[in-house]
């Protein structure tokens, strides 16, 4: 029942925004369609000025990825992080998430293929992705768009959330779903 | 820091390439993302049109108002540094309220416009203020009461109960997000230390 109303709801939940606030609107008497294209105006400019920083991260990350270092820093981590009770097959997700989202998206995909959704690591895949996300990209784009260079100590805030996210993942997942 | 991170990256996956052979990985990967860039870019302002002008309704309705009348409480004690009828703190409460409902592709676009918000309040234009960092912390983590995407993905993956992790999601966001804003105000103090 709850997962039917959650089900429902992930379907309507962008519709229904898009109705109601330019119902809302309407009914406030604000003239919706003059102000929809003013404010949307405004989203031009972002895509030049965000263009660099994206380059920036996307080809640093990629040339890693490719090299095949972000691979062997999986196998080196996989018996260190087991120590910790974190299942092998997590690892490339913990790593990948923060640098690439639809990397980390493709991955849980195959985790849920190969081990089953219902499944304890399916059910641990799902918690991390839902919980963190991508911190590098939106590093990127939030502060390129801004036009800050220089990030200060925002990246190690956005880590340790995705650490954080990572190892409670694991924990509350064993906690909620083991038999 | 950044630019350290950076350096690793590039130079480090280099390096590791030419000393495990896989050399030849390097250009095409480099030149694909950079191409890819300027897609992702392209695709954000579509939605990011789209988004800020359903901001702008919101905001000329009132609407904006009443999501700060039910979360700005909170959100003014976590930016304390942003005057109260600022448009940075309407755009904060539209991010953190996307990102509560798992609107995804509308929670990048609010957060941009907050950021570019915070820029306003800011003196010096190229180094983040500490308000941005904790924006960043909340964005990153963000407790998500529906995340979409993965029950989707759950769902298509052939679950008996694609929304079963809705609770293990809402707890770990909590946490998560209570982390990242407690290492944010440490950071906070020993940034804080060094003049800026």
């Amino acid at each position: 029942m709850f997962a039917l109303i959650c089900e429902l709801l992930s379907a309507w939940a962008i519709p229904l925004v898009l109705l109601l606030i330019p119902l809302a609107g309407y009914l406030r008497r604000v003239r919706v369609y003059e102000a929809f294209v003013e404010g949307a105006a405004e989203g031009f400019q972002t895509a030049v000025r965000i263009m660099p920083f994206l380059v920036a991260m996307l080809v640093a990350v990629g040339v890693f990825r490719a090299s095949g270092a972000l691979d062997d820093c999986v196998a080196l981590l996989k018996p260190l992080l087991s120590v910790f009770g974190v299942p092998p097959e997590l690892v490339p997700l913990a790593l990948l998430r923060p640098l690439s989202g639809t990397g980390a998206l493709g991955m849980t995909t195959e985790l849920l293929a190969s081990e089953g959704p219902d499944s304890l690591i399916g059910r641990m895949a799902s918690t991390i992705l839902g919980s963190t996300d991508t911190t590098f990209y939106i590093l990127t784009v939030y502060f390129g768009a801004a036009g800050i260079r220089n990030p200060r100590y925002a990246v190690v805030v956005g880590l340790a959330g995705d650490i954080t996210g990572f190892f409670m993942s694991i924990y509350i997942c064993r906690l909620l779903f083991s038999p | 820091m950044i630019n350290l991170i950076w350096l690793l990256l590039l130079a480090g996956g280099i390096f590791y390439a030419g000393s495990t052979g896989r050399i030849e990985a390097v250009t095409p990967s480099a030149i694909a993302a950079a191409e890819n860039a300027v897609t992702l870019a392209f695709k954000l302002t579509g939605v990011m049109c789209l988004w800020l002008g359903m901001m702008k309704i919101a905001e000329r309705a009132g609407l904006v108002r009443l999501m700060s009348f039910i979360i700005g409480p909170f959100i003014r004690r976590i930016f304390p540094s942003v005057p109260p009828n600022h448009p940075a703190m309407g755009a904060i409460v539209m991010t953190v309220s996307a990102n509560m409902l798992g609107l995804g592709n509308a929670a990048t676009p609010l957060g941009i416009k907050a950021m570019q918000e915070l820029q306003k309040l800011s003196r010096d234009r190229e180094t983040a203020t500490p308000a941005m960092c904790t924006l960043l912390a909340l964005c990153t983590t963000g407790v998500t009461l529906v995340p979409a995407t993965v029950i989707a993905l759950r769902a298509a993956a052939g679950s008996t109960d694609p929304a079963e992790i809705v609770g293990s999601t809402l707890a770990v966001g909590l946490v998560a997000a209570t982390a990242a804003l407690t290492v944010d105000r440490i950071c906070r103090a020993l940034y804080g230390g060094r003049g800026r």
